[in-house]
């Protein structure tokens, strides 16, 4: 019995150790800038804890094993050391502390940075269950909106004030957000129902869209290509389905792309 | 009514079938209640995870069977996804309700809190009485909620504002169900107080004399911390409880802001914040994880110590530890909401007290593994459970460490790696602990053995079992998968990891079927099990000094006095290796 | 087995001697124990609700205080005496006059019930002005606020009933005749002295939620 269950932990803590240092099944690649710090952090924290899961898995292996009962023997009355206590109380703190340091720098870089001025400004509203996306247009000014206009059956998601003119030239998608590549975009986060999170996991992007409040984030995609966007956050019967596209592209297809969803308006 | 029974030395009163074993005021049968609503809860709660994952494995499958007793759930055949969704809602509510914070506290603190400190009863029975059918009612209402027509609310075990508050319009299940939910939270806080109360009370004022609080054993530690928790973590819960229900019945806008349109309609509510909720609803809910887990720490200690045949390593520093992590456990529920909208700055600081919580639990571990050393274990089942949870701890807390920076939190938030964080510490090490709790007082409880052979053979099925269930979930989680979800197979991205969704529940009916061992093993050894003399397990706590199964007032004349700490093992110059905690004095140093 | 409790704290009895106990040992101090963690749980109610009232205040610009109804300054000096009668009672208790002791209770009882007339009045008033739980946000705390504490303060009611039951019990048919069916001396005065402890925090909560609602707020 002791054998075994020695043996079964020192299995279950290689096969995990093997898997991640295998990255057998991994995090999508990254194609934005400030992901870089947070993959790394990642990383590190990742082989800390690894190292201390791998240690306290074959400790206790080797512990219960060793320590197996021995017909007629008695055990060693060995029940306090300060001096250990101490130390490893304070190793273990110092290793936490530096983690968190390092890790609220990374932190503050992201979320207390603001975006450059020229950044591309991007609206996200989310609903029960779908993305709906807008873009400024020529005049860089979001429209008006006004929740009483809202109307899902004539495709006014947005509830679009049609009576002001910066609302004139704004274009607006369902589930298809289109990104010039190695620009900032500055996405504005809004719901109309409930609570969802817009969750671009290549980007290493995450926000809550909490209803009743407007949230900004950003980033800079350097990749092309298409992505997903999932939702993060329960919002009901159809969360699962709650699926936008991530389309990245050169700045010259990008602006054809906007002047033919203009032209669609 | 009342009668005085003269032949026997105990204060014998006899009661009826009804005053004896319903409401009953007996701490000892109070305690069996508590755990026999437990079983009842784990078993449903159990079932409700077999359902979730029938279609995360096969979500497009149709079950003929299915749909004829489940008509609405599986129209067309196909299980819907608002029916896993309530599914998922009621075995997360049902579990961490009315099995982790009752079972643990309420069953086996109900128990042997009073025995263990050689006190007679409670300090209030019948307010442990009250409490008990109390729970017992919210249990109900909550069942209720399962069949009320609509069907259970679909938001979760968090059940997060405006979706919960917004009623039937935002969802199936939202309407009734979710009201039913809120009414049962609502009861069940007023239950748990209750018991809170009454623990506080007991350990304080009723303990033997010689039974300082450095003598006391790390169960009673742990409970008497926990009830600490659950006085001041229960309240907010009802608060929010109350403001939430109102929103929903009353037209009040606590958590719901205005101009909210939800599929077309126009929502006349005005200003709320549904970050309220979460606050109010986490500010309870991260002390609730530890209520769910501290008693299993306890337990732990109070196993490993007991066979190893060695004292617990450090005793205050594990007392420290316990006291640390409670109090801490108070000032990180911010971490439940990095991604919410909340301030950054109240991020950081919400990083860097979570990080604090992992040091005590840390210095644990380091004296769990402390407590090996040199010692000579004895591998019954009971031991093998604390053990168990020793490495599942690990496990489950060191994951931790990456959840705890926001920085990371971006990735990690409400992916798989969240589901396998939590369930690796409250879904299978607070059970482990419960199990252990189980297999080491059964003698005591009932008189009989348990079949170690069975015992084995359970916990094998079921340590192997849950480390292939949720192992993988760390790996679905990192590659991107979010939670909550009825399938995966909507994005591309996450196509590839539909095997391992189908290797998961496999491993889960296999773990779950095994449970039937423990079962088989429970009810059979109560009428069949080899009879237990007073202390089996050759321990040194003063629940071992009794009789299997105790007698009314537990003790009868022989109101212990208590001499010793509760681990003296393998003392140097002792004829046996344990020294009861009311042995005379003279053996050892207390 | 006559004890006078001469101050509100006693030791606690010597466990180890035997004779005819009830099965659970209480003394004085763990009951009024009990009232004082049920306060802390109170407060912490009342806490969360006051730091939902400052979010919720700090939020929408549809923060409009209700006018207050003038009777629920009577309520308060009502209160306020009850909490004096209250102690009245415990006082005599302790000197040892229970007719006197139990006199006060019953005046208490009395005006807590009418404290609780009160305050369904203020109700009907604002009601009948157009003020409802939905009405505004501050309504929605008023409702609230002052309906948990009315529901808080009947439990203490009910306390005080089988306060006054009990000593009316032990009036009628003195010590000697005590059996396991009446309430022994010892228990009534830890009853009365834990009520009196939450009674005394129905009063202040009360006060303090009136400073919330109408000065703060």
């Amino acid at each position: 019995m002791p054998f075994a269950f020695a043996v079964f932990l020192w299995f279950m803590a290689s096969i995990t150790v093997a898997l991640f240092i295998g990255k057998v099944w991994w995090l999508p690649p990254l194609i934005s800038e400030h992901g870089a710090a947070i993959d790394r952090q990642l990383v590190i924290t990742l082989i800390i804890a690894g190292i201390a899961f791998f240690l306290a898995q074959i400790s206790l292996g080797y512990l219960i094993w060793r320590f197996r009962a021995k017909g007629g023997q008695r055990a060693t009355y060995w029940h306090e050391n300060s001096r250990l206590e101490s130390v490893w109380t304070i190793g273990t703190a110092v290793v936490f502390i530096l983690l968190s340091l390092n890790g609220n720098r990374i932190w503050a870089s992201y979320i207390l940075t603001p975006p450059p001025a020229d950044a591309l400004p991007i609206e996200v509203t989310a609903q029960q269950f779908a993305w709906n996306i807008r873009y400024p247009g020529p005049d860089g000014k979001f429209g008006r909106t006004d929740p009483h206009l809202i109307n899902d059956a004539n495709a006014n998601y947005l509830g679009l004030d049609s009576k002001d003119p910066a609302s004139r030239d704004d274009i607006t998608t369902q589930n298809i957000m289109a990104v010039p590549v190695n620009r900032p975009i500055r996405v504005m986060l809004r719901t109309k129902d409930v609570t969802h999170s817009f969750f671009v996991p290549v980007l290493r992007v995450k926000q809550d869209t909490v209803p009743g409040l407007m949230i900004p984030i950003h980033f800079t995609a350097n990749r092309t290509g298409e992505y997903e966007i999932p939702c993060a956050e329960l919002c009901g019967m159809q969360h699962y389905k709650m699926r936008a596209r991530l389309l990245v592209m050169s700045d010259t297809d990008f602006e054809n792309w906007l002047k033919q969803r203009a032209s669609m308006q | 009514m009342a009668s005085h029974s003269s032949q026997t030395v105990h204060t014998e009163i006899r009661h009826g079938f009804i005053r004896t074993y319903i409401f009953s005021t007996d701490h000892k049968v109070i305690g069996i209640q508590y755990l026999m609503l437990a079983l009842f809860s784990v078993l449903l709660g159990m079932g409700l995870s077999v359902f979730m994952r029938l279609r995360l494995a096969w979500p497009a499958a149709k079950w003929p069977t299915l749909e004829q007793i489940f008509s609405v759930g599986f129209s067309g055949g196909q299980m819907t996804p608002e029916f896993y969704l309530a599914m998922m809602t009621m075995h997360g509510t049902i579990m961490v309700f009315f099995v982790l914070t009752t079972a643990p506290l309420s069953g086996f603190g109900n128990y042997f809190l009073p025995i263990q400190i050689g006190a007679r009863d409670m300090a209030f029975p019948v307010l442990n009485m009250l409490s008990f059918w109390v729970t017992f009612v919210a249990l109900a209402v909550m069942v209720s909620a399962l069949l009320v027509t609509g069907g259970a609310p679909i938001s979760g075990w968090t059940a997060y504002a405006p979706l919960s508050a917004l009623g039937q319009v935002a969802g199936p299940g939202l309407g009734t169900g979710q009201t039913l939910w809120v009414i049962s939270i609502a009861i069940f806080c007023a239950g748990s107080l209750l018991t809170a109360l009454n623990f506080l009370c007991t350990t304080i004022n009723l303990r033997a004399r010689g039974m300082s609080l450095m003598r006391m054993p790390l169960t009673v530690w742990a409970w008497f911390t926990t009830a600490i928790l659950a006085l001041l973590a229960f309240p907010v819960l009802l608060a929010g409880g109350i403001l939430l229900l109102l929103d929903r019945v009353g037209g009040s806008s606590f958590f719901i802001p205005g101009g909210l349109v939800v599929s077309d309609k126009l929502i006349p509510h005005e200003g709320g914040s549904p970050l309220l909720w979460q606050h109010l609803f986490w500010f309870f809910g991260h002390p609730e994880v530890y209520i769910a887990i501290l008693p299993g720490m306890g337990v732990t200690s109070h196993i490993l110590s007991t066979f190893a045949r060695k004292p617990i390593f450090a005793y205050k520093a594990m007392v420290s530890a316990i006291f640390a992590i409670g109090f801490i456990s108070y000032i990180v529920w911010g971490h439940h909401m990095f991604m919410s909208g909340m301030s950054p700055f109240s991020s950081m600081v919400f990083s860097v007290t979570t990080m604090a919580v992992g040091v005590p639990s840390a210095i644990k571990t380091f004296n769990w593994l402390a407590t090996l050393r040199g010692a000579q274990i004895r591998f019954t089942t009971p031991m093998l459970f604390a053990l168990g949870f020793v490495s599942l701890f690990v496990t489950g807390g060191i994951t931790g460490l990456l959840l705890a920076q926001p920085a990371i939190d971006i990735y990690l938030h409400d992916t798989s790696f969240v589901v396998a964080h939590f369930h690796l510490i409250m879904g299978v090490a607070a059970i482990f602990g419960i199990f252990g709790g189980t297999y080491y007082w059964f003698p005591k409880m009932f008189g009989r053995m348990m079949s170690e052979r069975l015992g084995r053979i359970h916990f094998w099925f079921t340590l192997a079992g849950v480390y292939a269930i949720f192992m993988p979930m760390h790996f679905m989680g990192i590659s991107g998968a979010p939670r909550r979800y009825a399938q995966l197979t909507e994005f591309t991205y996450l196509q590839h990891l539909q095997p391992v969704q189908i290797f998961i529940s496999i491993c889960a009916f296999i773990t779950i079927a095994a449970q039937f061992i423990f079962l088989y093993n429970f009810f059979v050894s109560m009428w069949k099990g080899e009879r237990a003399g007073v202390n089996p397990w050759e321990a040194t706590s003063l629940e071992w000094t009794i009789p299997s199964p105790p007698p009314h007032d537990n003790f009868g004349e022989l109101v212990p006095v208590v001499n010793h700490g509760p681990y003296e093992y393998s003392v140097p110059g002792e004829p046996t290796d344990f020294v009861m905690q009311n042995a005379p004095a003279g053996s050892v140093a207390s | 087995m006559a004890t006078t409790v001469t101050s509100g704290i006693t030791r606690p009895p010597d466990q180890g001697d035997g004779g005819q106990r009830r099965l659970s040992q209480r003394d004085p101090q763990t009951h009024t124990m009990g009232v004082a963690f049920a306060v802390v749980a109170i407060g912490m109610l009342f806490i969360a609700l006051t730091s939902s009232y400052v979010v919720r205040q700090g939020l929408g610009v549809d923060w409009q205080r209700l006018p207050m109804p003038r009777i629920l300054l009577v309520n308060s000096a009502v209160l306020l005496i009850s909490s004096i009668t209250m102690e009245l009672a415990r006082l005599a208790r302790r000197r040892g006059n229970w007719q006197r002791s139990n006199t006060w209770v019953f005046v208490t009882l009395m005006l807590g019930l009418a404290f609780l007339s009160g305050q369904l009045l203020a109700w009907q008033s604002l009601a009948s002005q157009g003020f409802f739980l939905s009405t505004n946000p501050h309504s929605s705390f008023f409702y609230v606020l002052t309906g948990l504490h009315g529901i808080h303060l009947a439990g203490g009611l009910l306390a005080l009933t089988y306060v006054a039951a009990g000593s009316l019990q032990q009036l009628r048919a003195p010590a000697a005749a005590a059996g396991p069916a009446r309430p022994s001396p010892d228990r009534c005065s830890r009853w009365l002295d834990g009520t009196a402890v939450y009674w005394h925090f129905m009063d202040a909560l009360w006060i303090y939620l009136l400073a919330l609602l109408f000065v703060w707020g």
